[in-house]
């Protein structure tokens, strides 16, 4: 066994809570209305191809990419199209949607259906590219960053490391790990298919030490193809981050305001990864992802597959329903998911995990006066100084806030979590980055 | 009804509370060691100081400051041990309150309270005391071990009492006998307030808050080891046994003030690069008022002084930045 490696600045330990580590991913089904936002990425919203009463099948193109950095938009299920309106998502704003009724379960005949696995690559990395585009595969990991931008090396950048992200470092998820259980060929391949496009020999599967049947399943595969390694981490939060990772595995420091790229690294999520396999050998747009329904007040927790656009509301009914102690349902982990009232809102390529949690887990205690311990600078992974920047802008010092790096927030929440005196740090450094913006 | 907060939506279970209840715990076993060595007298010096303490937060912040009842966070509790610890046990209890007064009402809520007085509330208490009444807070009751109510107690000089009035002639051979042995001043065997004799009971103590996380090792390591390494280097360099390192390591309120008041969250700088600086400043200004000074002891001094430069180093000293070079 290596060595485990881990980001030496800060982070923390929380509980794991990872109650579905044993479940097998299970298909949600379909159910009878699927809500499909037009835009499921970071970029422009994609073009909408489709009006009321067209019929679609799964993985017809419903809405096509705007520009470069934008994501096409495909159908999840075969059905007829309701609606196109702005309807209230995840995130509590009103946001373009494609309402299709379900019938049947008719894919394009395009896509290759069959569980057999293609391990011949024979594309070239120009047509690895566009097959992604076409595909509308983003970054899985919480970004949704198009990954056509991220198989393409800008001009003048050389890329010889690919770091595919296992780290599930977030309470509660095991998606990712049941992806890594179940479909480790498929993610080994993914990395190569990465490799091919970008030109690079290499890829390391980091994954975290509490996943040893991920670790085990994906060294077997690894055994048998050239320049794929595994690498564990220690368990630690958050280590899943970008930069975190790459410190931690490649010993590279992403330098302040710059992207991996800029130290010739590429890191991609198992789920992106394991999307990349599909769209090019399979022919398959992300119309469909594996998500984790759990949380301390859920009544059945389980790992899905669950169609885009689904609704959350459907999710939790086939987990034993809204229980009487859910205070909260966030959409993603703990520690950076958010917080919905809108149940009925869908999941998006994005959505990593449904929580339902009680208010004795959620409970954010009353705020108490700062008793300068210095925890939360410890506990910071980017070395920022969160009493700090809450002083500034309890102050209104906002001109000094630049000095204090607030633009390096990686938003992960370990000052928050780790404050005894429960200052709410997080949300004064989020108010930091937006009144710096503000002046630029 | 669902509830909407921002992230992250899990938080650790140690809250101000919880930190300021694991310091009482780990000053437990150097009160234990206060009752072994000083008896019942030990016991009436923390208990008035604790209750003078808790009553001034608890009276000051309902009539005077029109605050909440801030006693629920054990904060005082741990002054009014800390106070207790830096006296002799032989203080009058009239005495004792005062300094709890000064502690409390002055150096704490008058600054604001808790994360806001600039200066250790108990040491505040403890040089009140030290300027104010100066006999009583340099007689040292004799220890006797497990003579619970043995009030026919002689006094003793404190190992660093003795140190002070050696003749710089004889010292190295004449009055080395007189110091206690090294057995003496681990377990707390000699002459002092009754919280800083037993450097095994605060040893204890720093274990115990190492485990439990609520401090980290910089600011004992640095402050202890600095005067190790000077005294260390003089005692080398002049073989007078008024520099042995290891008395100076074991005696006075050395281990007391490192780990539990130089610590102290609020009096002490915020990163650890500034934790270190200000521990080694403290080690250097403890020796240099330790053998340089009127004084026979300088730890609390030395923190006080210190205290005062924590804003200073806050302003200029940071840890590095992840992705702004090294």
């Amino acid at each position: 066994m290596n060595n485990l490696k881990t980001f030496s600045m800060g982070g923390i330990h929380p509980d794991k809570y990872k109650i579905t580590t044993a479940s097998l991913i299970i298909d949600a089904g379909l159910p009878e209305t699927v809500y499909i936002p037009v835009k499921q990425h970071i970029g422009a919203p994609a073009k909408i191809l489709v009006q009321k009463g067209d019929k679609v099948k799964v993985g017809t193109l419903l809405a096509d990419s705007d520009g470069v950095v934008s994501a096409d938009v495909h159908s999840s299920v075969s059905g007829e199209v309701l609606k196109v309106e702005a309807l209230e998502s995840g995130s509590g704003y009103l946001e373009n949607m494609i309402t299709i009724k379900v019938e049947g379960d008719d894919f394009e005949p395009s896509i290759d259906r069959s569980e057999d696995i293609s391990r011949e690559i024979p594309y070239t990395p120009e047509q690895i590219v566009q097959k992604l585009r076409e595909a509308g595969i983003v970054g899985m990991g919480g970004a949704g960053y198009p990954t056509p931008i991220k198989t393409s090396l800008p001009e003048g950048k050389k890329a010889d490391c690919l770091i595919v992200n296992g780290i599930e470092c977030e309470p509660f998820l095991t998606a990712d790990d049941r992806l890594m259980i179940e479909k480790a060929e498929q993610i080994v391949i993914g990395a190569k298919i990465i490799n091919k496009a970008l030109g690079i020999q290499n890829a390391v599967i980091a994954v975290d030490e509490n996943k040893p049947q991920a670790i085990e399943a994906l060294s077997k595969i690894t055994r048998t193809y050239v320049g794929v390694n595994v690498q564990t981490c220690a368990t630690k939060y958050p280590q899943g981050g970008e930069k975190q990772l790459i410190a931690a595995v490649a010993k590279r420091e992403v330098p302040s305001g710059r992207l991996p790229i800029d130290v010739g690294c590429i890191v991609q999520n198992v789920g992106t990864v394991f999307a990349i396999y599909e769209a090019v050998m399979k022919n398959k747009p992300l119309f469909e992802r594996i998500l984790t329904v759990s949380g301390d007040a859920c009544r059945h927790p389980a790992n899905y597959r669950v169609r885009v656009g689904t609704p959350v509301s459907y999710l939790i009914e086939k987990s034993g329903g809204l229980s009487e102690e859910t205070a909260q349902v966030v959409l993603g982990g703990p520690m950076m998911g958010s917080s919905v009232t809108n149940i009925n809102a869908p999941v998006t390529k994005l959505t990593s995990g449904v929580l339902m949690l009680s208010d004795k887990l959620a409970h954010k205690g009353d705020e108490t006066d700062c008793i300068r311990c210095g925890k939360c600078a410890m506990a910071c992974p980017m070395g920022l100084e969160p009493f700090l920047i809450a002083r500034l802008m309890r102050a209104g010092q906002t001109e000094d806030l630049r000095g204090a790096h607030v633009l390096d927030c990686i938003e992960c929440g370990c000052c928050a979590y780790t404050c005894p005196a429960r200052v709410p740090l997080l949300d004064y450094c989020k108010l930091a980055k937006i009144e710096l913006k503000k002046k630029k | 009804m669902l509830k909407i907060s921002t992230t992250p939506h899990l938080q650790s279970s140690v809250d101000t509370r919880r930190i300021m209840l694991d310091v009482v715990i780990a000053l437990l076993p150097a009160a234990l060691a206060a009752v072994l060595f000083f008896g019942f007298n030990a016991l009436v010096v923390m208990a008035a100081s604790v209750a003078a303490c808790v009553f001034f937060e608890y009276a000051a912040c309902r009539f005077w400051f029109k605050s909440g009842n801030t006693t629920r966070d054990f904060s005082a509790v741990i002054t009014g041990l800390l106070l207790a610890f830096n006296l002799p046990s032989s203080m009058p209890v009239g005495m004792i309150v005062l300094g709890a007064f000064m502690a409390i009402v002055v150096a704490k809520l008058c600054y604001g309270g808790l994360g806001k007085n600039i200066f250790n509330p108990a040491l505040i208490g403890r040089v009140f005391l030290f300027i104010s009444f100066p006999v009583q807070m340099t007689q040292w009751p004799k220890p006797a071990f497990l003579k619970f109510f043995d009030t026919d107690v002689q006094t003793a000089a404190t190992t660093l009492g003795i140190i002070k009035h050696m003749d710089a002639a004889t010292s190295a051979t004449v009055a080395g006998g007189k110091l206690p042995s090294y057995y003496d001043m681990f377990v707390g065997n000699v002459g002092g307030c009754i919280g800083e004799v037993s450097a095994l009971a605060l040893l204890l103590g720093l274990a115990y808050l190492l485990w439990r996380r609520v401090i980290t090792w910089h600011i004992p390591f640095y402050y202890a080891g600095t005067v190790f390494v000077i005294t260390g280097v003089l005692w080398l360099a002049t073989g007078d046994i008024r520099y042995d390192p290891l008395t100076h390591l074991l005696s006075g309120g050395l281990l007391l003030g490192a780990v539990f008041m130089a610590t102290d969250y609020t009096t002490s700088p915020m990163t650890l690069k500034g934790q270190v600086l200000y521990a080694v400043l403290c080690g250097m200004l403890t020796v240099v008022i330790r053998l340089y000074s009127a004084y026979p002891e300088g730890v609390s001094f030395a923190i006080l002084i210190m205290n005062a430069f924590v804003p200073l180093i806050d302003k200029y000293v940071h840890g590095r930045v992840f992705g702004q070079g090294r």
